[in-house]
């Protein structure tokens, strides 16, 4: 950058022929902001440039200036775009622009849209480096949902599914609570078109995801993740006895919190699934009650007390057991 | 302002797949759907877009835990599912929505603890979450499955009670956003001497009821 950011716009040169444009806040503006001197006299240039059109480098240099000041203005970013291409101006210098505001603020919606913008327009040449961008951003956030929203648009625009199920996998390893890493290990094995698609990959994901269960069983997400591997397949998941052992696993242990092993327990039971004595067994050495014959029931009774806050789910579930489900 | 509803191309916005973009450059993203619903509903112009192709693919952002992200596949997200969920319940397609399913994603929002309400799995609670997971619920018929008494207590203890205002969570500065979600929050919950507001559209129920109900 070539301009001296401390000099206000006015005392500079460069700009001595644009007349500033101020802004029209009309005759009996509702709550008028407070803008600081520096602010209002950039915006007020930058709206003379704006409303004569110019697409020229100066006005790219003061768009950056505008928005150090307000990265948010989608006007700003709107602009600069037009510039950009009536300069033809260098596109991956404009990536390192976009990195560079995010180093102040990457939650940020105008920054990433205008990032995608770029990157759609450089192609499959730079999926690499948008994978690399958001790796950077989540190694920071690892649940930062614009990183994420972007990283799965690149994978769908510009490709890069190759190493994705490694890198969800890392992800996990650091925090085994990421949902986001949970959930975009769901969209690569649903969506890529490397892999077999969700049934072909099943058996390897269900594996995985009980050992991520059994090291951490308070996790919602592995929880709910075993389920979405049976998506529409009741009948797998019912039969599929790994799904019930994991449960029995967990409601074995002293040392964790129960609440996923049992409401998982309750949906298969809801399902069809057919107790056996073990499953029985299980359940009833944690009831503090009088053991009901019916097991659905009595598991929803034991949820109601080690998940006291969701008590009211509980009790609806509850109500809604028929006696065919035992 | 309906004479300027002439010169604003809202239809133009809509894409193919029934999506919306915010603006001519193209970015999709289910909160702009809700926003020109919710806009054009109180516009009374429904017509200028292609409702149906906007309901299906609000849908297509649904995913199998029940929530919605911001596009097909996208994590579920609370603010993301008030949008959706406003969505269709503005447009009267909330028949697409797995209330029981959805009603146990957003009231294991509810952190035990501290009772208030955080947007996704193992993240932190933060007020704001008091209007898009109470808004949802609500709109879904569900909002007893949370506790709500330990909610008003999250929402009461994010107050600044030198300088007023509410903060996303306790002993945090204080904004206008979050002053705004909490006392929503605490309308939705039925707080004594706040006025009722409407889920879908955030606004006073006097508010919608005289735009929605007069000519």
């Amino acid at each position: 950058m070539d301009f001296d950011e401390t000099v206000p716009l006015s005392q500079r040169s460069e700009w001595a022929d644009v007349v500033p444009l101020t802004q029209d806040d009309g005759p009996n503006p509702v709550v008028p902001i407070a803008y600081k001197e520096e602010f209002r006299e950039t915006m007020d240039y930058f709206r003379a440039i704006y409303f004569s059109d110019e697409r020229s480098p100066r006005a790219l240099r003061l768009t950056e200036e505008t928005l150090r000041l307000n990265s948010g203005n989608y006007t700003v970013w709107h602009f600069r775009r037009l510039v950009l291409e009536a300069l033809n101006h260098d596109l991956f210098e404009e990536l390192e622009f976009i990195e560079r505001i995010a180093e102040d603020n990457s939650k940020n919606y105008q920054l990433w849209h205008h990032r995608r913008w770029v990157a759609e327009k450089l192609g499959p040449d730079v999926a690499g480096r948008e994978l690399e961008f958001t790796r950077r951003v989540l190694s920071l956030d690892a649940k930062h949902y614009h990183a994420w929203s972007h990283r799965q648009w690149t994978l769908r625009a510009l490709g890069g599914w190759e190493d994705e199920l490694d890198y969800c996998h890392e992800l996990l390893e650091a925090d085994v609570f990421n949902n986001s890493a949970w959930n975009q290990r769901y969209y690569v094995i649903t969506r890529s078109p490397l892999l077999g698609g969700l049934e072909a990959m099943r058996e390897s994901e269900v594996s995985y995801t009980i050992k991520a269960i059994l090291a951490n069983p308070a996790n919602e997400s592995s929880w709910r993740y075993l389920k979405a591997l049976y998506k529409d397949d009741k009948e797998s998941w019912i039969s599929d006895s790994s799904v019930s052992s994991v449960c029995l696993n967990v409601l074995s242990r002293t040392d964790c919190f129960h609440g996923f092993a049992l409401s998982t327990l309750l949906d298969l039971l809801c399902d069809g699934l057919r107790p056996t004595n073990e499953h029985k067994d299980s359940v009833r050495a944690l009831a503090n009650e009088e053991p009901d014959t019916n097991l659905a029931i009595l598991v929803c009774t034991i949820l109601g007390r080690v998940d006291p806050i969701r008590a009211n789910y509980w009790a609806w579930r509850k109500s809604k057991i028929t006696v065919a489900a035992m | 302002m309906f004479f300027y509803m002439q010169i604003l191309d809202i239809a133009g916005l809509q894409n193919e797949d029934g999506s919306f973009s915010g603006d001519i450059w193209g970015k999709v993203d289910t909160r702009f759907s809700y926003i020109v619903i919710c806009c054009l509903s109180i516009l009374k112009c429904l017509d200028k877009i292609n409702v149906k192709k906007a309901v299906d693919y609000i849908v297509s952002c649904k995913n199998l835990d029940g929530g919605f992200g911001c596009t097909p596949g996208a994590e579920s997200h609370a603010g993301q599912i008030f949008c959706c969920v406003g969505a269709l319940a503005i447009t009267g397609n909330l028949h697409h929505v797995d209330k029981d399913l959805l009603g146990w994603w957003l009231c294991e929002r509810q952190d035990y603890e501290s009772g208030g309400l955080n947007g996704r799995s193992e993240k932190l609670p933060d007020v704001c979450y008091s209007l898009w997971v109470l808004s949802s619920l609500i709109m879904i018929d569900r909002v007893h499955w949370i506790e709500k008494a330990k909610l008003v207590k999250f929402i009461l203890d994010c107050q600044d009670m030198d300088n007023g205002g509410i903060s996303d969570r306790p002993n945090y500065a204080v904004d206008i956003f979050h002053t705004y979600f909490g006392v929503a929050g605490l309308s939705l919950l039925e707080y004594p001497g706040v006025k009722t507001i409407d889920p879908a559209y955030a606004l006073p129920v006097h508010v919608t009821n005289r735009i929605l109900f007069t000519k």
